[in-house]
C-alpha cells in the first residue's frame, strides 16, 4: 500500500510537470520558455522542481516494476495518488508560479481570467478525484 | 587515439591471461574517445555549435566512458605493484566524491558562461582546450560518481549521489534559462534551449541508470561490496574467469 501509494505521487508529479512541459510549451506555445520578468527566486524553485520531476518519475517507474514483479500492485491507490499528485503540482503552477513568482502566465496576450480559473478548477478536480479512489480504498481494507 | 590504445592494450593483456572483458565495455569505450574527439575538434565561434560539443564532451561522451569501467580494467590489467598504487589513489577521499565532481562541473560551467571567460576562450585556442580538457573530465568525474560501477572505495550511498546529481541538474538548467535571458555576445537567445533540452535528454540517461542501480541493489543483486572494496591483489589471478554480466553498466 505504501509504496503503491509512492508510486503513483511520484509518476503524478512527473506526469504532470512533463504534461505541463510537452503540451503548454512545446505543442501550443502558449507558456514562455523564460519571461525576462521572471526573478531568480522563480527561476530557481523552477530549475529543482525540474529537475526533481525527473527523479521522480524514473524512481516512480522502477518502483511500478518492482511492486508488479512481488505481485502487490494495487491499482486504486496507485491511480488516487497519481491524481491527487498531479492535482497538486497543477495547482501550485497555477497559484504559486504563475500568480505569486510570476514564473510565466498561461498565455500572452489575451484575458487571463478565464485560463486561470479554468487551469486551478481542473487541478482541484484531480484532487478530488484521487482522494476518492484513495478513500475507497481505505474504507475497503478496513471493512 | 592514446585512450583507445591503451583501453585495447589492457583488454588483450586480461585476454592472454584467460580473463575475459565484456565487449559491450570495450565497445562503450571506443564510442565515448569517438564523440569526444569530435566535439573537441572543432573550435566553435557560433554558439549553437558550441553548446552541442558542450553537450557531447561533457556528458554524452562521459556517460560511454563511464560505462566502459576504466578504473577496473587498469587495476586487472597492471601488475600488483602499481595497480596497488593507482587503488591508493582511489582512496583519496574528496576525489571521488561526487560533490566535488558537480561543484567542479556546475562551478565550471557557471564561471564560463557568466564571466568573459567564454569570449575569452573564443579568442584563445590554447584556452578553449582547456575548457574542453576540464568539461570532459569534471563530466566523467562527475558521471562516475552517480552511476560508476568501477571501484570508489569512499563512494557515497545513493541518497547523496541522488541529491547531489539532483542539485546538478537544477544548476544546469538555471543557467541555461539564465542564458536564454543572457546569452554572450553574438549569440541568439534561443540557442540555450539546446544546452537545456539536450541537458535533459543526457540527465535523464544518467537518472535511469542511476535508479536501475538502485532498484537492482535494492532488489538484492550481490556484488556491490565486491565492486566498492577492489583488492587488486587477489582480483583475478591468472586463470581465473571473472564473473560477466551480460548487459552494459550493470
Amino acid at each position: 500500500m505504501k509504496n503503491n501509494v509512492l508510486s503513483g505521487a511520484l509518476l503524478g508529479l512527473g506526469l504532470a510537470t512533463t504534461l505541463d512541459e510537452v503540451v503548454f510549451h512545446q505543442l501550443l506555445h502558449w507558456h514562455h520558455f523564460y519571461d525576462k520578468s521572471t526573478p531568480a527566486v522563480g527561476l530557481v524553485s523552477d530549475g529543482i522542481l525540474h529537475a526533481a520531476s525527473f527523479f521522480a518519475a524514473v524512481a516512480a517507474l522502477f518502483l511500478l516494476a518492482s511492486l508488479r514483479r512481488q505481485g502487490t500492485f494495487q491499482a486504486r491507490p496507485w491511480w488516487g495518488a497519481l491524481l491527487v499528485a498531479a492535482g497538486a503540482f497543477q495547482l501550485y503552477d497555477g497559484t504559486v508560479q504563475h500568480k505569486l513568482m510570476r514564473l510565466h502566465q498561461i498565455r500572452y496576450g489575451v484575458d487571463l481570467t478565464a485560463y486561470d480559473w479554468s487551469w486551478n478548477i481542473v487541478a482541484v478536480l484531480l484532487i478530488v478525484a484521487g482522494t476518492v479512489l484513495l478513500a475507497r480504498f481505505r474504507r475497503a481494507v478496513v471493512a | 587515439m592514446a585512450a583507445a590504445g591503451a583501453y585495447a592494450m589492457g583488454v588483450e593483456r586480461l585476454r592472454r591471461r584467460g580473463v575475459d572483458w565484456p565487449p559491450s565495455r570495450s565497445l562503450a569505450w571506443y564510442a565515448g574517445v569517438a564523440v569526444a574527439a569530435a566535439a573537441g575538434l572543432g573550435h566553435h565561434h557560433d554558439f549553437r555549435a558550441h553548446l552541442s560539443a558542450h553537450l557531447l564532451l561533457g556528458m554524452a561522451a562521459p556517460i560511454l566512458l563511464v560505462l566502459a569501467r576504466p578504473v577496473t580494467l587498469l587495476l586487472r590489467a597492471l601488475p600488483v605493484g602499481p595497480a596497488r598504487r593507482v587503488a591508493h589513489v582511489l582512496r583519496t577521499p574528496f576525489m571521488t566524491h561526487p560533490l566535488t565532481a558537480a561543484v567542479l562541473d556546475a562551478g565550471g560551467l557557471w564561471l564560463l558562461y557568466t564571466t568573459d571567460l567564454y569570449a575569452q576562450a573564443m579568442a584563445r585556442p590554447w584556452l578553449h582546450t582547456l575548457v574542453q580538457v576540464h568539461m570532459l573530465l569534471a563530466g566523467y568525474l562527475l558521471t562516475a560518481a552517480i552511476i560508476g560501477r568501477d571501484p570508489a572505495p569512499h563512494r557515497p550511498g545513493p541518497l547523496t549521489r541522488g541529491l547531489v546529481f539532483l542539485a546538478f541538474v537544477a544548476a544546469h538548467g538555471i543557467l541555461a534559462k539564465y542564458l536564454y535571458g543572457h546569452p554572450p555576445p553574438g549569440a541568439n537567445p534561443g540557442d540555450a534551449q539546446i544546452m537545456y533540452y539536450g541537458g535533459d535528454l543526457l540527465h535523464l540517461v544518467v537518472i535511469v541508470l542511476f535508479f536501475r542501480r538502485v532498484s537492482a541493489v535494492a532488489g538484492g543483486e550481490p556484488g556491490r561490496h565486491a565492486s566498492r572494496y577492489p583488492d587488486p591483489a587477489v582480483a583475478d589471478r591468472p586463470g581465473q574467469r571473472w564473473h560477466v554480466r551480460g548487459r552494459l553498466g550493470r
